[in-house]
């Protein structure tokens, strides 16, 4: 498809072809590593099923072929079933991805018959007390382990998501235990990434060196096993970018495959560019051909002119297109900067800084910021 | 090590092969992820019903181009590849 928008003429604009639905911002966990907006709490009205569906008709149109369906806890939307249901209508992949919590078998089947091509249920850890510590929640564990059994049952494709840090990461063993128990197609072992109430956060989760190390290794053992046993299901490993020293190519590039829209209908190049000084575009006030192709803030970062040194002269920039701009804005204080992970980055600093800070921490699970209409509300009014 | 002919491929369950328009080719859809095809896979991919067996495909596809060359092998390499990935598996 041409562009009709003003992007540099140097790089053609790539398709949406991801098309990330959070439908609401209500959630029954509370949990501390949430990438949600802290001030989600104040967020505006949510957008109502019909604006949802020309939502999914345009972007569709536009080449989106896979939609997840997220919050928040996209469950709490009574119009769910419909929604994956026109979804699946007009050829998305349609991925569910909860928390298992308001999850029943009743609603397992509903959402089969609707379409529903595949549920990722997440964990908060491997062991009910930890798990049901870190999701403020006393039943949590017991509801997924049930859920997750429904919904093999039900023949979807499961993945398993377990955000891991300093809590959690050392049980890496019996998380991979867990997963294959329960028949998990995919897992991800997704160390915590520093965005929203992680970034709040992140003394207490940014897990050590050896931590990490110890288990990328223990994945490594299983990935080996796995496949000399023949076995389809795959671990993913996200490693978090504070251990790195090259910057990760946040989303493929800005605007590039992309498309977020969240719950009050503001679209965005990635869940957490809320944050950024940016008037980003509102589905209810524009088409999403507008807001992709010729918005100003989908434009913003595409490309390369944008950037100063050192990305600018950086024989990597096409690599990992100087990283992310919102870690760059939350550390730096200017979004267009090199992302701080990055060793040419002057103020790489930090990152040694939260490394050695991750070396002495001490705080326990109980000490956390949990996410929570409270604790967003007084972060909003500070 | 030879390939069994024989044998018929399906999609892994929760796997959808279809054509996407704006993309101009088809592609593999799965959980959070997708596959662009090439033409020939996306060719392969088309016959892939569950029903036929790799050796009806193979003569499907060299009915339709008499001219191409090696189609069994190409079709052969596409199944090893695909079951390694386990997109498909093999009765």
């Amino acid at each position: 498809m041409a562009s009709t928008g003003s992007a540099s003429p140097e790089v053609p604009v790539g398709l949406p072809l991801w098309l990330l639905a959070e439908l609401t911002y209500r959630c029954p966990l509370q949990c501390p590593y949430c990438s949600n907006p802290l001030d989600f709490a104040r967020q505006g009205q949510e957008l109502s099923t019909a604006q949802w569906f020309k939502v999914m008709a345009e972007a569709r149109e536009m080449g989106a072929a896979q939609i997840g369906f997220s919050g928040g806890e996209p469950l709490v939307r009574q119009d769910l079933t419909e929604l994956i249901g026109e979804a699946r209508r007009l050829g998305y992949y349609t991925n569910l991805i909860t928390s298992g919590i308001g999850l029943t078998e009743e609603k397992i089947a509903a959402f089969k018959q609707a379409g529903l091509d595949h549920i990722q249920i997440s964990f908060q850890a491997s062991d009910e007390q930890v798990n049901n510590l870190l999701a403020g929640s006393k039943k949590a564990f017991a509801q997924k382990l049930e859920m997750a059994r429904a919904v093999k049952a039900h023949g979807y494709p499961m993945v398993l998501n377990f955000v891991t840090h300093r809590h959690n990461i050392d049980r890496t063993d019996r998380i991979i235990e867990l997963c294959l128990a329960l028949e998990a197609d995919f897992v991800e072992l997704a160390t915590c990434q520093f965005y929203g109430w992680a970034q709040l956060n992140r003394a207490g989760l940014l897990p050590t060196r050896e931590q990490l190390q110890r288990a990328e290794r223990v994945t490594n053992d299983y990935r080996e096993r796995l496949k000399a046993e023949g076995s389809p299901c795959k671990l993913i490993f996200v490693t978090p970018d504070y251990y790195e020293e090259r910057p990760k190519a946040c989303m493929n590039g800005w605007g590039s495959i992309f498309l977020t829209v969240t719950p009050d209908g503001t679209a965005l190049p990635c869940h957490g560019a809320r944050q950024l000084p940016i008037a980003f575009p509102n589905v209810r006030e524009h088409s999403l051909q507008h807001i992709w192709y010729d918005s100003f803030g989908f434009n913003r970062y595409r490309g390369f002119a944008w950037m100063p040194e050192p990305c600018r002269s950086c024989d990597e920039k096409e690599k990992d297109f100087g990283g992310c701009r919102c870690q760059a804005f939350m550390l730096t204080g200017d979004a267009s900067n090199a992302d701080p992970v990055c060793s040419k980055s002057d103020r790489h600093g930090v990152i040694l800084a939260a490394r050695a800070e991750a070396e002495h921490a001490t705080q326990p699970i109980t000490d956390l910021a949990f996410r929570n209409e409270r604790n967003s509300r007084l972060i909003a009014k500070s | 090590m030879s390939f069994d002919r024989n044998r018929v491929p399906s999609w892994r369950p929760g796997y959808r092969f279809q054509y996407e328009p704006a993309q101009q080719g088809h592609v593999l859809l799965y959980p959070e992820g997708m596959i662009k095809l090439n033409d020939s896979a996306g060719l392969i991919g088309g016959l892939i019903d569950g029903q036929r067996s790799v050796a009806a495909i193979i003569e499907q596809l060299q009915r339709q181009f008499p001219d191409a060359p090696e189609v069994g092998d190409d079709i052969e390499q596409f199944m090893e590849v695909a079951r390694g990935e386990h997109w498909i598996s093999l009765a």
